[in-house]
């Protein structure tokens, strides 16, 4: 077994079906994406804590495969947090992509992998 | 901290041709280019004390001094990533001559980037482990991108119609460069709107730059060596590189406003202290042009325009032949070749020493611009 990474609380989350990233236990400071220390004081003592899943839609793209022409375009997208952090993640409803909607995380399958991925609840407000 | 204004010169440039499809193994094009900027130098192998590239580039220092003979080397440094950090590359070369720790550095890049190592084929399939770009469908370099390019576009209000009008420009350019890709081959606003989408609604096919094998190289001595020759001498009266906190050179997606490029402002800010100059006192400039966004981003950046204005500037053609801020004379990574960016600098050199093909007449100051690093030369 390889050495444990910054980033792997957050899968294991993921496949326990929780959004999660780290926060500082120095100064209570949420950061992503994953570090080993807290650039706001310092700190190395962390948790994991957990997110309310809602966001809003910064911005969206469309992405096709470079080599497999057949998959089906994803809706790749910048979420803004309601807890101050952006994430990237890809829409499950592109037909409803739309900048400034508000979308909700679910986790979801694909290509065999659970992730992170949001649907919108909303239109832009 | 203000630096003082550079002490060195570049002396000579060397390339390869730019082909899709080389035949050749890597180090034998960075041999050749490195051979002819050391004779286009007038310099000889002996008065080589230096070698400087990108942490990216793949070939040994060892392997091209054994292949070049260079008797001693003195100095040997790499600059970070490729392409955003091209022209930091100057900045080592010159720490080590102003310094005193060599005379005369070599700067090389060399790649088989189109028949070889793709940059444009993804890296990561089903089976890789999950990551926070990578396995939500960032997979190639256009898509990375473009990601952090939409919200910028979006706040100056550009379309795909306006990258357009841009890569007209830019492609005018080539088409009058026999060392382009698209020599010969100019194209309409209809060309740009007709070709593919990669990623859209940022990206067309003819919005990218084009994947390249070849080699490219410099000499930097000093300033006095330079002055003595009896050549053009192409000053490097200022380089800089800005890293600030929370910029990202790819996944470019975490900082708090994305449409403000805050280390194009560091170096440009930089710059103009350490030579004194200003925007207005630049006559051509090269734009590193991964992708077409690149460029308005940089453009406004360095303040070649007011912020908020550079869809104006393109819409009225002032980026290509006859327009007021002229940028990639020689068709910019997206018309004649992708050299990591070195070959944009190649440019700059040529317009001040005269022998550009798209010569700006009386240009005696020129930009070489990038995202995280750029560098003023000046005609003496």
């Amino acid at each position: 077994m390889g050495p444990r990474r910054d980033q792997d609380f957050f899968w294991e989350g993921i496949d326990r079906g929780e959004l999660l990233a780290q926060q500082c236990d120095g100064c209570g400071t949420l950061r992503h994406p994953p570090a080993p220390r807290c650039a706001a004081c310092g700190s190395d003592e962390w948790h994991a804590q957990p997110l309310s899943g809602e966001g809003t839609l910064l911005a969206f793209i469309e992405s096709n495969h470079p080599t497999r022409r057949d998959d089906e375009p994803r809706c790749v997208c910048l979420v803004d947090l309601p807890e101050g952090l952006r994430m990237v993640s890809s829409l499950l409803d592109p037909e409803n992509a739309e900048d400034g909607a508000t979308v909700r995380f679910e986790i979801a399958e694909y290509d065999g992998q659970m992730l992170p991925l949001v649907r919108t609840t909303g239109g832009s407000q | 901290m203000s630096a003082r204004a550079g002490q060195t010169a570049i002396t000579g440039i060397g390339q390869t041709a730019y082909t899709k499809d080389s035949g050749r193994t890597v180090m034998s094009q960075c041999v050749e280019a490195s051979a002819k900027a050391i004779a286009d130098a007038g310099l000889e192998r002996g008065d080589i004390d230096g070698l400087v590239s990108f942490t990216m580039d793949t070939n040994s220092d060892h392997d091209l001094q054994t292949a070049l003979a260079l008797p001693m080397v003195r100095w040997t440094a790499k600059a970070p990533f490729g392409g955003e950090g091209a022209y930091a590359t100057f900045q080592l070369a010159a720490a080590a001559i102003e310094s005193g720790q060599a005379n005369n550095v070599l700067i090389f890049r060399a790649f088989n980037e189109r028949s070889e190592s793709r940059f444009g084929q993804p890296t990561y399939n089903a089976g890789s482990m999950r990551d926070f770009h990578k396995s939500l469908g960032l997979v190639t370099p256009g898509q990375v991108y473009a990601m952090w390019h939409k919200p910028f576009l979006d706040a100056r209000g550009m379309t795909s119609e306006d990258l357009g009008e841009l890569v007209v420009q830019m492609r005018a350019w080539a088409a009058t460069n026999p060392d382009a890709w698209f020599y010969g081959r100019p194209i309409t606003l209809e060309d740009h709107q007709r070709s593919r989408w990669i990623v859209k609604p940022v990206l067309r096919l003819y919005d990218f730059c084009q994947e390249t094998d070849g080699g490219v190289a410099f000499v930097v001595s000093r300033l006095d060596t330079a002055r003595a020759s009896g050549r053009p001498v192409v000053r490097v009266l200022g380089v800089q590189q800005a890293w600030p906190l929370g910029e990202s050179m790819m996944y470019n997606y975490y900082k708090k406003n994305l449409v403000f490029p805050e280390d194009t402002v560091h170096v440009a800010n930089a710059l103009w202290e350490q030579t004194g100059l200003s925007p207005a006192e630049i006559d051509v400039s090269t734009i590193y042009d991964n992708f077409s966004p690149s460029i308005p981003i940089s453009y406004e950046g360095y303040g070649l325009c007011k912020p908020g204005e550079v869809r104006d500037a393109i819409r009225a053609g002032e980026l290509g032949p006859g327009g007021s801020t002229p940028v990639n004379t020689n068709g910019g990574l997206i018309g004649e070749a992708y050299l990591h960016g070195l070959n944009n600098a190649t440019e700059c050199v040529r317009q001040m020493r005269g022998t550009s093909p798209n010569q700006i007449e009386g240009a005696k100051v020129a930009l070489c611009a990038g995202r995280q690093c750029g560098m003023v030369l000046v005609r003496e």
